[in-house]
């Protein structure tokens, strides 16, 4: 095999999971150094930051940036991070590698199309951060790209030329790779279990990311579908999303008849499934952590696997309520409001039966089920404000502010982030067949949870004092004069929170030379991947969380494992 | 260990951040913004009892169930007490929604009142305009190609409409206290938002349609109005103020508006 | 590879297909409420266009679903001769549609129906082109297949990529009249 077919266009599941996981490793690190950049400038917005000079001698002449730079800066951080890094590592990453393993196929069921996944994916960064370059900048749309802004052109703000074709181009291309991926998933899911592997002996990872792969599946077509449509109002003239009567910078624009609203129906059908497509993966590695750390089973697999399948339905009703306030109708808020919290009842079944699964076990506190009772942690925290952004009367007062910002990021970023290093942590001595260091990955954990609790609750109350996101400069308000000492400390707990990330990469990079060799099964786990390569198909005869079975001759036992007498 | 007294003192913290209330609403101006405020702390006091509840037990279990060389209790769930949370968790939710829509409703499902006045309020990137329909009534015709706002015509009202030559412009937004006002609302642009603070009341305005809002301010005032949906470079400084004036004051302004117009 | 492996790649391409087909029912499902939205949302609605030369197209399409279908059931009883025959029918047959498709849009454009001056027309070219472009990708699969039934590698054994094809060809088709329907009926109702 050349370098090129082995290393670069290869259609091996490992490789392909390693490509991605390191793609979106380069998108976080880009995106987490644009909001360092964007917190800079709002705590200090007059200060003149060489660093902003070198960066953009342009729309950061003297050193200040200008509001559309923040805003550019603010729109790729979103997109970045939702489709890059929280959309891409927990499927494309962690399932093309595990996946086959855990249930014991040969490789993912068309490795082709996997290949052309990936490097559809890679492309659809390129053009995203291409448009950092064209003329104009990047788009400041913000990563909802909601018309008419969108849709009209340079005309809106400079970025809205060039910039936003090719963020519109780029999800296109992002869609497409997903929708192949999850025909990938899906087929192999279904198809390609090795024998006594039934759907209820799966791995929770394996379930999850059979819900995930669906919910693209039906998600990102409405995406494409909408991403096309911006796109011809934007290139070719038409009428889709706005109306008659556009004046805008003074000019009069000859359209008619579309309807702003309607970009949004589509988008949220697609932008809220989307956060369980993120968190999904996440809740599937947690239990099987918590399981394996706990020397437990997972507490009512059933009920998980129930759980996700409801959220995964559920999540496709509840588009609704990102537009109480939208100017849609009044009526159908009350009705997203009652699905919005249903969908929550499913979330407090996983919680709950996470609290079961730890309770009465021998809890080993490695690192990887740190970050798994972390994300637990997180994951009620930003769900409560959930359950008070679902009430269309109080989301009358909190849509668009920092209590949304902070809500979120807790919810879908941090919690899936936390998800995602625990399965690192977790499956980086399968990956890589070193250890990663404890002592620097409790480091790491202990001020990042502290971090983002510190930066994103007192987002919180910036929310309750009323003040509004996607703001570059809080000096025109009087109201706001008194949250700029709130977001000064929001900003030195994020410098501190981002600079402890350097830490992880190092343990990474660190481990690979010097880390400690792992064996086998470095963790007693009792799922397929962690078995020794074998050119036999594993025969699967339990479920997959057989911890502590009593009469057992050890505490765990292998899903191909007979009892073991 | 560390990580469970950790996990305490982060949820006392985060509590205590909720408690102090150093940063918090301004004072409500209207009985909508006091309903909304004890509506929030009902949801605060509830959201804030599970959110302890859930930290400091699972802390706990944390704290009790660390490795110390016991056995693993084996346990694959129970149906039983699943059934029981998942009642417990949809009536509790269900309940959330029951208690907040009649807020909703006070505000959306109302019926507009012939008698309200009426205040035309407009947004484009990045300022705030407001039109009163003067003393006839009657607001006048517009054409979006007349628009000019250096000549004090931010809606485009034609000269020769009758309707249209007493309406009052105005970039500051007064109204009377302790009175409904309707206030229609329009963009000729992209997406922008009315949210005043003390109002408790936000809602977005969408170009290509009309969308009635109904306010009422009892303290007079004035209070900042804030663009909250992203309309550009500029949003940051879409600002104007909402100016709430005693009754009689109100009326004398808007009859002397209109006698200078005619 | 043996037999059982074989049939679980036959099963997967079915499933792959059937996956496939889902995501193409959503994006044109999302078509579909975009003109049920835009329909409503304003007065200035225009029908959408629905020329004569339509119906023939579509009585080629459903031929050249017929003939494939003909075709494959050729193949799975060993009949190789006569399924090269039909196979390559189909695929002109397909061809000729795209063609007539083309000269529609011609003859709009020729009358003045341009994608940004009118609201019905707008969508019917986003849905043709749509279809038109799903068409292509299956169109590929066809001529890909005929290289291979001439080079001889095709046989009642080997014949998944032609089954999944003509399955493809034929929900193409009933895509086909759910369009054709939609701008009929939804387009052009009062």
């Amino acid at each position: 095999m050349s370098f090129l077919s082995r290393y670069i266009f290869s259609t091996n599941h490992k490789t392909i999971g390693i490509q991605y996981f390191v793609l979106a490793l380069t998108a976080a690190l880009l995106g987490t150094a644009l909001s360092v950049l964007m917190r800079l400038h709002l705590t200090y917005p007059e200060a003149k930051i060489r660093l902003f000079e070198i960066l953009w001698p342009n729309a950061a002449a003297g050193g200040v940036m200008t509001p559309e730079l923040y805003l550019s800066l603010m729109t790729m951080h979103g997109t970045i991070m939702v489709f890059f890094v929280l959309t891409t590592v927990p499927q494309g990453g962690f399932g093309n590698f595990f996946l086959p393993l855990q249930i014991g196929a040969e490789d993912m069921a068309f490795p082709r199309i996997n290949m052309l996944s990936f490097w559809a994916t890679a492309l659809a960064f390129l053009v995203l951060c291409s448009a950092f370059v064209v003329e104009g900048g990047a788009p400041l749309a913000g990563w909802t790209a909601y018309p008419p802004l969108s849709a009209v052109g340079s005309i809106a703000g400079p970025g809205m030329g060039k910039g936003m074709t090719l963020w519109v181009v780029s999800i296109a291309l992002f869609c497409a790779a997903s929708l192949m991926g999850a025909i990938n998933f899906i087929t192999t899911i279904l198809e390609m279990r090795t024998r006594g592997m039934s759907l209820f002996r799966m791995p929770l990872t394996c379930w999850a990311w059979l819900v995930t792969a669906l919910i693209s599946l039906f998600a990102f077509a409405v995406l494409f579908a909408a991403g096309i449509l911006l796109l011809l109002d934007r290139e070719a003239g038409t009428s889709f999303f706005l109306p008659a009567g556009l004046v805008i910078n003074d000019r009069i624009l000859d359209r008619k008849g579309g309807s702003p609203l309607l970009w949004q129906h589509l988008f949220w059908f697609f932008g809220h499934p989307e956060v369980y497509i993120a968190i999904l993966p996440g809740m599937g590695v947690v239990s099987t952590v918590l399981s394996v750390f706990s020397r437990k089973p997972v507490f009512g697999y059933r009920a998980m696997v129930w759980a996700m399948l409801a959220i995964g339905f559920l999540g496709f009703l509840v588009w609704g309520h990102h537009m109480f306030i939208s100017g849609m109708s009044p009526y159908s808020s009350l009705a997203f409001s009652v699905l919005t919290l249903a969908i929550g009842v499913p979330s407090a079944v996983k919680t709950f039966n996470w609290l079961g699964t730890i309770l009465g076990g021998r809890l080993h506190l490695e690192t990887a089920m740190l970050w798994a009772l972390a994300f637990v942690s997180v994951f009620v925290t930003g769900g409560l404000s959930g359950i008070a952004l679902g009430q269309p009367a109080l989301d009358m007062y909190f849509h668009d502010t920092y209590f949304v910002v902070g809500h979120f990021h807790i919810i879908m970023g941090v919690a899936a982030v936390f998800s995602i290093l625990a399965g690192t942590f977790y499956w980086w001595p399968k990956m890589t067949g070193r250890m990663l260091s404890e002592t620097l990955g409790r480091v790491h954990f202990y001020v990042t949870f502290l971090g983002v609790y510190a930066v994103f609750i007192p987002m919180h109350f910036a929310g309750i004092v009323g003040n509004p996101r996607r703001y570059s400069d809080f000096g025109q308000f009087e109201f706001l004069k008194d949250v700029q000492g709130l977001h000064k400390f929001i900003t030195h707990a994020a410098f501190l929170t981002a600079a402890v990330q350097l830490l992880f990469i190092f343990n990474l990079i660190w481990s690979l030379y010097r880390g400690k060799k792992a064996g086998d099964n470095p963790w007693n786990a009792t799922t397929l991947e962690w078995l020794p390569p074998s050119h036999q198909p594993h025969i699967v005869v339990r479920g997959a969380y057989d911890y502590s079975v009593p009469g057992a001759r050890r505490d765990f036992l292998m899903q191909n494992e007979s009892n073991g007498q | 260990m560390f990580f469970a007294i950790l996990l305490w003192i982060t949820a006392f913290a985060v509590a205590a951040g909720f408690f102090v209330k150093r940063w918090w609403f301004p004072p409500p101006i209207s009985r909508h913004a006091m309903a909304f405020d004890s509506l929030f702390a009902a949801n605060l006091i509830a959201g804030g009892i599970i959110f302890l509840a859930v930290q400091l037990a699972l802390g706990f279990v944390i704290f009790r169930y660390r490795d110390r060389g016991q056995r693993a209790t084996f346990s694959t769930g129970s149906t039983r007490l699943e059934i029981i949370l998942i009642s417990l968790t949809a009536i509790l939710f269900l309940g959330a929604v029951a208690a907040s829509s009649g807020l909703w409703s006070a505000v959306h499902f109302t019926s507009m009142q012939s008698s309200d006045l009426k205040i035309e309020t407009a947004g484009k990137q990045f300022a705030w305009s407001f039109r009163y329909p003067g003393p006839d009534g009657k607001f006048g015709k517009t054409d979006v190609r007349l628009i000019n706002d250096a000549a004090g015509n931010p809606f485009g009202i034609p000269d020769d409409d009758a309707a249209g030559k007493d309406d009052i412009a105005t970039s500051a937004l007064r109204i009377p206290a302790g009175r409904p006002v309707q206030l229609l609302l329009h963009s000729h642009d992209v997406l922008h938002n009315f949210f005043v603070r003390e109002l408790r009341v936000k809602q977005d305005l969408v170009p290509g349609m009309e969308i009635p809002l109904r306010i009422q301010a009892d303290k007079t005032g004035e209070y900042e109005i804030a663009c909250s949906e992203l309309c550009g470079l500029g949003h940051h400084q879409m600002r104007s103020v909402l100016i709430v004036m005693p009754a009689a004051e109100f009326d004398a302004w808007l009859a002397q508006q209109g006698k200078r117009k005619q | 590879m043996n037999v059982a492996a074989a049939g679980a790649r036959r099963r997967a391409s079915f499933t792959g297909l059937y996956a496939f087909f889902a995501t193409m029912i959503m994006f044109f499902g999302a078509f579909t409420s975009a003109m049920v939205v835009r329909r409503g949302a304003s007065k200035d609605w225009q029908g959408v266009p629905t020329p004569n030369l339509l119906w023939i197209n579509t009585g080629v399409l459903a031929l050249s679903s017929v003939v494939a279908e003909r075709a494959r059931r050729d193949l799975q009883n060993g009949n190789r001769r006569l399924f090269n025959t039909l196979w390559a029918a189909a695929t002109v047959l397909g061809a000729c549609f795209v063609a007539g498709q083309i000269i529609v849009w011609r003859d709009l454009q020729q009358a003045g129906v341009y994608i940004n001056s009118h609201s019905g027309g707008a969508f019917f070219y986003v849905g043709t082109v749509a279809h038109a472009a799903h068409l292509a990708g299956g169109w590929i699969a066809m001529v890909y297949l005929l290289v291979r039934a001439f080079s001889l590698q095709l046989g009642p054994g080997r014949r998944t990529a032609v089954d999944i094809t003509t399955l493809y060809w034929h929900f193409l088709g009933v895509l086909w009249l759910y369009l054709l329907w939609l701008f009929w009926f939804w387009g052009n109702w009062e």
